[in-house]
């Protein structure tokens, strides 16, 4: 038991070092430093800009999606060279996150589905950054349940064309995406998972309209994206008509092998916080009550990290990552959520304040407070998650479903 | 990275719960809850053979000097099977303590006989409810004779000797006791978990040896780190035996016309312990890294498994009990000696708050020993 790199990964993790630290924007570090949880801030800098130029940057020497085979932009790098690129990139990765959806879950199923001509056209320059995408799955009536969802698509008469009509919603980054995976209905005569089939669609292309979502915390980060008579070619459908629902599967696979990056928790930010915090009878750290506290978020901080160094050493022996990886998101939301807000209780009248200027520890916990909940959601619910976990790890049957074997047009709820 | 077990120690996980089913049954465990008998016999000594009470004692004194990798792998087994036996005050703190402190010729007496499976020793340390301090230990050695009364003492009733923390001229120390010799009175206490028996001791003049000559405080700390660990997977293994029996209880009772695993309520109670459980055991694969390095982080990764691993049995045994419904509060169904085992294991080695007060004191330390370098 070691938590040592093998020969092969110590001489590729020296190479990556070698040459992030020749190559990062170190004029970015100390910002990056204080972004994280608070979300990324880049005083004066345009964060798009900053973004795709280190991509590009990544892109020119092989490094901007390095588990990708060579022809689309990648490297070829193995599971556990990927694992070691994320450790390495570290607080850069920051600057990766308007490509993570793209690269992380349309690439691979682009990759998966799409003909030679479509991978060698698109995935290049979705590696470099050049283009982005977004997953166009959820919508108004279905997002834990997206098999009912109800965008449809119908083939045109005498043409190798598709016609769009519907709405789409949550989709994140679609406001400067150029492509994006659409999860469609073919054939609501049918239930619901029997009548799906995917497709790349251009964001530009006419009839697209998108319409940022103003959120609860004040971004605009998702949107929602109407279709009307939107035209796609029978070359852009990603696996064969009304088998969506398994090419979606695959995309969502793909979300539990990017198990290299660390997942936020919030508790770095708050041990530092009670280090320095003074209650009234001396900095907080030192109050019995907050130290319970703490302890708890410790060992499930440390629990976590174990749990993902464990998954690693699985990959490094060639095995898949499953489902048991559901635990990082629905351990991390709810503590994210939990440690804002005992930090804004210790701050006390003044945890109410928002600003940089006047907030306590720069209003951290206070955009944490509002963050966290669309972490508890997005990706997954916690509940859908438990579900998860109990059906697809401890074995436990699924849910009653109504609308099973009930074609979708006559579902309750339709 | 290879953060896991080799498959070397995974063979011997096998072999270590083919054997403890058999010869740790639940009839084996309830005999002893139900009777007055100290432990079980037949197991301990098949345990002795089987190598597993000398796996972390070097050769030199008779162990089979495996490791302590491989005593983590035991003691997880033992966890799982609630095995009824002097087996943590045997061998995680009494062999500890001769390890951590004891001459040569104190070794040579005892660790042998350990490996062997002929002696049982313990740790007689509390005398009072809430947290143990120095300044709360009254039990006093003056001219080679102790004097004071321990309670509760694990397994005080059936050890041979015992490790006793007494005050003398000179402070806190450590000294060895024959329990079977003059000057000892034992008598059994109930406690929450009778599969595993205590004792009141009192000592009245009682000879004793003295076991090192340091500060026996750091000696107790050090020990008590170690022996935290290994109870922590003990309390993994309970933790994922008790998850099991809701899991499989859960897929065959049938309410409303339903498995009650079909419902999300079951479930998700399910899901979280599940969670507990495997961040415990993410935490204690920590803990057996550290302990087998011999790792300055060692400190740090007991605190965190032995919070994580207690909160997780804790968890599981108890949502076991609920999971099961009115068979889950029967003496009939197995879910109690899990709840109980867990509520003893909290305990055993000072409580929860306890841990956690000195898991954040020690990251507290090493962060300002980082930020001074
Ligand atoms: C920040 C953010 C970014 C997002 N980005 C994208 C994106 O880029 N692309 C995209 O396609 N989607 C995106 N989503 C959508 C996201 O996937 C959905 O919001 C999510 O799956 C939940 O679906 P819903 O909103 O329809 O809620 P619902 O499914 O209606 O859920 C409502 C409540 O019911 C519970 N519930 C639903 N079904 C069950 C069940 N079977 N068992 C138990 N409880 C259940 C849920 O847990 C929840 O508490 C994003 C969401 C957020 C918050």
């Amino acid at each position: 038991m070691n938590f040592d790199d093998t020969p092969e990964e110590a001489k590729f993790r020296a190479e990556v070092r070698a040459w992030i630290s020749a190559n990062a924007p170190h004029d970015l570090d100390e910002d990056l430093k204080k972004s994280g949880l608070a979300g990324l801030r880049l005083p004066g800098r345009d964060i798009m800009a900053e973004s795709k130029a280190w991509q590009k940057k990544k892109a020119d020497a092989g490094w901007a999606v390095p588990h990708w085979p060579k022809e689309y932009g990648g490297r070829g790098a193995t599971p556990i060279e990927r694992v070691v690129w994320q450790q390495e990139e570290g607080l850069y990765n920051q600057l990766a996150q308007p490509f993570a959806i793209g690269q992380g879950m349309c690439g691979p199923t682009v990759m998966a589905y799409a003909s030679e001509d479509l991978k060698r056209k698109y995935l290049p320059k979705l590696a470099s950054g050049e283009e982005i995408w977004c997953q166009l799955f959820s919508e108004p009536a279905g997002g834990s349940d997206v098999a009912a969802l109800r965008t449809r698509a119908e083939k045109a008469d005498g043409s190798d064309e598709w016609v769009i009509n519907g709405q789409k919603i949550w989709t994140s980054g679609a406001q400067y995406s150029d492509y994006g995976i659409l999860l469609t209905r073919t054939d609501p005569n049918v239930p619901k998972h029997a009548g799906l089939t995917m497709f790349i669609v251009d964001m530009k292309a006419p009839g697209v309209e998108v319409r940022p979502i103003h959120q609860m915390n004040g971004g605009r980060g998702f949107n929602e994206v109407f279709f009307e008579n939107v035209r796609i070619h029978d070359s852009h459908r990603l696996g064969a008509v009304n088998d969506g629902w398994n090419v979606a599967l695959t995309t969502l696979m793909n979300e539990r092998m990017s198990i290299g990056s660390r997942l936020a928790t919030g508790f770095p930010e708050i041990f530092g916080f009670v280090a320095d915090f003074q209650l009234p009878d001396g900095p907080a750290i030192d109050n019995a009550a907050v130290r319970a506290k703490l302890a708890d978020w410790a060992v499930k901080s440390s629990g976590l990290r174990y749990t993902a160094f464990r998954a690693i050493s699985s990959l490094s022996k060639g095995e898949r990552p499953g489902p048991e990886n559901s635990i990082g998101k629905l351990v991390a939301g709810v503590m994210t959520q939990d440690i804002a807000k005992y930090a804004m209780e210790l701050e006390a009248e003044a945890g109410v304040l928002t600003s940089q200027e006047d907030a306590p520890a720069a209003a951290l916990f206070q955009n944490m407070v509002l963050n966290s909940p669309g972490m508890r959601i997005a990706g997954g619910t916690d509940e859908i998650l438990r579900n998860i976990i109990a059906e697809r790890v401890l074995g436990l049957p699924g849910d009653v479903r109504v609308d099973k074997n009930v074609p979708f047009n006559q579902a309750p709820g339709r | 990275m290879n953060f896991d077990f080799s498959d070397e120690q995974k063979q011997l996980r096998d072999s270590a719960r083919r054997f403890l089913e058999k010869q740790s049954s639940v009839a084996v465990v309830r005999r002893v809850l139900e009777g007055d008998e100290g432990y079980d016999r037949e197991l301990w000594q098949g345990l002795a053979e089987m190598g597993f009470t000398g796996a972390a004692i070097p050769e030199e004194f008779g162990g089979a000097g495996l490791g302590y990798l491989e005593l983590c792998v035991i003691a997880e087994e033992l966890g799982r099977a609630v095995a009824p036996v002097p087996f943590s005050s045997t061998v995680y703190l009494a062999a500890e303590f001769l390890l951590a402190a004891g001459n040569d010729a104190q070794k040579k007496n005892y660790l042998p006989k350990i490996a062997a499976g002929e002696v049982i020793g313990t740790f007689a340390y509390a005398e009072t409810a809430g947290e143990v301090t120095a300044e709360r230990i009254k039990a006093t050695v003056s001219g080679g004779k102790l004097s004071g009364t321990k309670i509760p003492v694990a397994d005080g009733s059936i050890a041979d000797f015992a490790v006793v923390a007494a005050q003398s001229g000179s402070g806190l120390g450590l000294y060895l006791v024959d329990l079977t010799g003059p000057g000892v009175t034992r008598t059994v206490v109930d406690t929450i978990d009778p599969s595993r028996k205590h004792a009141r001791i009192v000592f009245d003049g009682a000879p004793v040896e003295q076991l090192g000559s340091g500060d026996a405080e750091a000696v107790i700390a050090a020990v008590y780190d170690r022996a935290a660990v290994l109870t922590a997977f003990e309390q993994v293994g309970g933790s994922d035996r008790a998850l099991e029996m809701a899991r499989d209880y859960a897929l065959e009772r049938i309410a409303f016309g339903r498995q009650i695993g079909s419902f999300q309520a079951i479930k998700h109670i399910l899901a979280d312990m599940y969670v507990s459980a495997t961040l415990a055991r993410s935490n204690c694969y920590w803990g057996a890294y550290a302990l087998s390095t011999g790792s300055a982080e060692l400190p740090e990764a007991a605190a965190s498994c032995r919070v994580s691993a207690t909160k997780a049995f804790q968890h599981c045994s108890t949502n076991n009990i609920q999971v099961h419904g009115g068979m889950g509060f029967t003496w009939q169904f197995d879910c109690h000696l899990y709840y109980k085992r867990s509520n003893l294991l909290a305990l055993n080695l000072g409580s929860l708050s306890v841990w956690e007060n000195r898991l954040i004191a020690r990251m507290r330390a090493r962060n300002s020993a980082r930020d001074a370098a």
